[in-house]
């Protein structure tokens, strides 16, 4: 059990990069099926809907982010070996970006789904398609925001 | 920098001179033409939509002539197609040429659907080829009906029969016949091909039987099948050498792609006329124009008008009218045309923000990207482009000038932040010259080691940005002489956000320990905002809602209206994104530079070479993904913290007659 605060450190780090990897990959692939669809209609916009398929996969890199600095911190890429204490700081560190990747991943790959259908119907609309995804990606950035300022916070 | 002014244009002619006023007016391509002309009895419309339509199809039948070209023989565009420019001269000398060419592209989509036909023909011989195969043994034409006396039946029974049961069968079935005899022609699990010879009289007979036994008739061809099969497998040749020749004979067409592009620059040109001429307000032998152009347009069509024969006359437009809009811009501000246009141009009483959004823009993308290496990647593929292709399409221009700002704003706040594709100097001094203790200094400071600090510049400027789109908004009303909501619904906002902010940065606990820095303003001063606020919210609360007469309606609106602080608080925090971005970028680059110093550790060239392909890759996908993000976030900054404090839009782009070309621009002599 020495090395029990390390085990929480990498919980953490898992939970990050797990649950907003699975919400990007159910974001990216809906919005990836709306896709093939707007592009077996009009093959033109494949370069527009590509980009729109690609918003809610933010997520998934976020979590990969917050996995990482924490694995950098707890020994296992760099660092320390934490203490108990320490350990279940990086794992409570490591929630937000977990579970609201997961669910603005999702969530943010159905707001791709509609805006991708706006752009197949109105082309010249892309600009403001690409700003409904966006909406909601804010609150992931806020996540990994109070994420990345906790784990730099732990001494 | 601004909207520009419209004037109204009318113009008078006679009907003779109408072509050449409308293809003066195209090659300007200033003046938008009102639709709705008035109509009377002496002035109506003329139905143009026929010509129109031939000239578009035509068009049309080109592009399709191209698609096709592009197919076989790819067109040596490269990234973008630029426009070609010829002067008016050599426009006239390659006009001759338009029956000839529009004959070419006609070839081409001739061709190319006889070669579809052909293609589909080919499956279906295939397919009978392969019905007659198990025939082919057989010397006789399966249509054949026998002798005088006798008469021969061709078909199959299914699975595989021998002689002997087909005699079994048949005499089970029908005892009396004798003067038959059945040859097996070919068999197969699947099916046995006969034939049968059988005395006239007892054709019927046989028939019956042969039907009882799930006899069906063989496919009719009047050769002997393995002649058929040759004279079909011929065919199929002869197809195929057809499609052949056809594609040879398109890709020697490859030579005419200029003259089919001109061409088709040519159509949608007179397609565009002819349906400007289409709208225009017509007599027996005089038409009437009317639209709508810029004012300092005005002196340049009037110049080119004088020489013809038409009464021109300018007005300004009625206070109600639906003008459309213009902005005008210089260089640095004019890529944000496109991202205001993304929105909704600005309406006639509104203020054209690009200028404005131009430095914020390129601030903030830079910042959420801030690395050195790619903002020069995205500088100098910005700048080739724009160096190569001269005569972009104007929308594409901005885009690319666009990026070529932000990407340098991105190197600039790089090299601030110590970003040179993320630590990648001190990765690489360590893994291959064990140097760590090289790296590229930040030039202002690390957002990883100090995120606090950054977080309260991200907020600065946000709060810059919001408040100057505050300042638009009084600007607008001010000069839409509004002064009192201008102080009402601004100046008030100011005080009540502004004091808070100077109130907070009061309390030693927020400011040292949360975001770390040094100076605390004294508490005197802390006094002095919180009246300020007050004096704001008071002042918000008794004029937010003024719209009602009822005096405690209009509080409880104003209540509400206080209320909007939270909405201030939250578009805020919306600008801790400028940190979390730009944190995101730097450390996944620092994640990728990570592997590839682990993966190269110690390994000499192949560690290299190793070190080589996952940076390459890595940062290419960072780039990418981190790109896309500053974009789509800067937009975001822009359409809903800083629009929503000022900008309404709903305006209309002027959409001018034009020569709505693809590949060809024709230069006006001077």
């Amino acid at each position: 059990m020495d090395n029990l605060g390390m085990v929480f450190g990498l919980t953490g780090a898992a939970i990050a990069a797990l649950f907003a990897g699975i919400g990007s990959a159910v974001g990216v692939g809906i919005a990836g099926q709306a896709a093939a669809g707007a592009t077996s209609e009009k093959p033109d916009l494949f370069g527009k809907v590509l980009v729109l398929q690609l918003l809610p996969g933010t997520q998934g890199i976020y979590g990969l982010l917050i996995a990482f600095i924490t694995l950098s911190r707890i020994g296992i890429m760099g660092g320390q070996a934490p203490t108990v204490g320490q350990g279940l700081l990086y794992l409570a560190a490591c929630l937000p970006m977990g579970f609201v990747g997961l669910g603005s991943g999702i969530h943010q790959g159905k707001a791709s789904v509609a805006s991708i259908n706006l752009v197949s119907k109105k082309e010249d609309q892309f600009g403001k398609a690409m700003i409904f995804p966006a909406m909601v990606e804010t609150y992931a950035i806020l996540a990994l925001l109070i994420s990345i300022l906790s784990i730099f916070g732990i001494k | 920098m601004a909207i520009l002014p419209m004037k109204r244009i009318l113009i008078c002619g006679m009907k003779k001179d109408r072509k050449r006023v409308l293809e003066f007016l195209q090659r300007q391509g200033v003046v938008e033409i009102d639709t709705s002309a008035e109509k009377d009895e002496v002035f109506g419309q003329t139905d143009m939509t026929a010509s129109s339509a031939g000239f578009s199809r035509n068009a049309d039948m080109c592009d399709q002539a191209l698609k096709i070209l592009d197919g076989l023989v790819p067109a040596k565009d490269g990234l973008f197609t630029d426009y070609q420019v010829i002067d008016r001269a050599e426009y006239e000398k390659r006009i001759g040429l338009r029956e000839e060419s529009t004959a070419k592209a006609k070839q081409i989509v001739e061709l190319n659907k006889r070669i579809a036909e052909n293609e589909g023909e080919i499956p279906r011989l295939e397919i009978q080829i392969e019905v007659l195969e198990p025939w082919k043994n057989l010397d006789i034409p399966l249509d054949c009906e026998g002798t005088r006396h006798s008469a021969a039946i061709a078909g199959t029974l299914g699975g595989e029969v021998s002689l002997s049961d087909i005699y079994r069968q048949i005499a089970e079935l029908k005892p009396e016949l004798d003067a038959f005899d059945v040859e097996i022609i070919s068999s197969s699990p699947e099916q046995t091909c006969l034939l049968c010879l059988v005395h006239k009289d007892q054709k019927a007979e046989l028939e019956d039987a042969l039907w009882r036994m799930n006899f069906s008739k063989a496919p009719l061809s009047s050769l002997n099948p393995a002649e058929e099969i040759a004279s079909l497998k011929k065919q199929i040749a002869d197809d195929q050498k057809q499609i052949e020749e056809d594609r040879e004979t398109i890709i020697g067409l490859a030579s005419e792609r200029d003259n089919i592009r001109f061409v088709r620059d040519d159509y949608a040109m007179r397609a565009e006329k002819y349906e400007a001429i289409g709208r225009l307000a017509q007599s027996k032998r005089t038409f009437v124009l009317s639209g709508y152009l810029a004012k300092q347009d005005v002196k340049k069509i009037e110049e080119g008008l004088a020489d013809m024969d038409v009464m021109v006359e300018i007005s300004d437009p009625a206070p109600g009218e639906d003008v459309p809009i213009k902005l005008k811009n210089n260089k640095f501000t004019s890529p944000m045309e496109s991202v205001v246009a993304n929105y909704s141009m600005p309406n006639r009483s509104e203020i054209d923000p690009s200028a404005v959004m131009a430095v914020f823009y390129y601030v903030f993308f830079g910042m959420m990207l801030s690395d050195a290496a790619y903002g020069l990647i995205i500088t100098i593929a910005c700048a080739v482009c724009l160096k190569k292709y001269k005569n972009l399409a104007p929308g594409m221009k901005k885009f690319l000038t666009m990026f070529l700002y932000c990407g340098i704003s991105t190197t600039i706040w790089g090299f601030l932040f110590g970003g040179f594709f993320g630590d990648a100097v001190n990765v690489i001094a360590s893994t291959f010259f064990n140097r760590p203790d090289i790296k590229l200094p930040a030039l202002w400071f690390e957002p990883v080691a100090e995120p606090m600090r950054l977080l309260v510049f991200a907020f600065v400027f946000g709060i810059i940005h919001l408040f100057v789109g505050l300042a638009i908004q009084m600007i607008q009303m001010i000069r839409n002489g509004d002064v009192k909501g201008a102080i009402f619904d601004v100046v008030f906002w100011y005080m009540l956000v502004g004091g808070l902010i100077v109130a907070v940065m009061t309390v030693p606990m927020l400011m040292q320990d949360m975001f770390q820095l040094s100076f605390i303003l004294p508490l005197g001063v802390r006094k002095v905002a919180l009246i300020i606020a007050l004096l704001g919210a008071v002042g918000i609360v008794l004029t937010a809602g003024r719209d009602s007469k009822n005096w405690g309606k209009r509080i409880l609106k104003g209540l509400y209206g206080v209320y909007g602080v939270s909405g201030y608080l939250s578009d805020i925090l919306s600008y801790s994104r400028l940190l979390a971005l730009g944190l995101a970028t730097g450390v996944i680059a620092t994640v990728f530079n990570a592997m590839a110093g682990m993966v190269a550790k110690g390994k000499g060239v192949v560690g290299v070479i190793l070190f080589i392909i996952i940076f390459v890759i890595g940062h290419a996908m960072n780039l990418a993904i981190n790109a896309l993000g500053a974009y789509v976030h800067t937009n975001r900054l822009q359409y809903v913290e800083f629009f929503g404090k000022f900008y309404e839009g709903g305006g209309r782009t002027l959409d001018p007659l034009t020569e709505n070309t693809k590949y060809y621009r024709v230069k006006e002599a001077k």
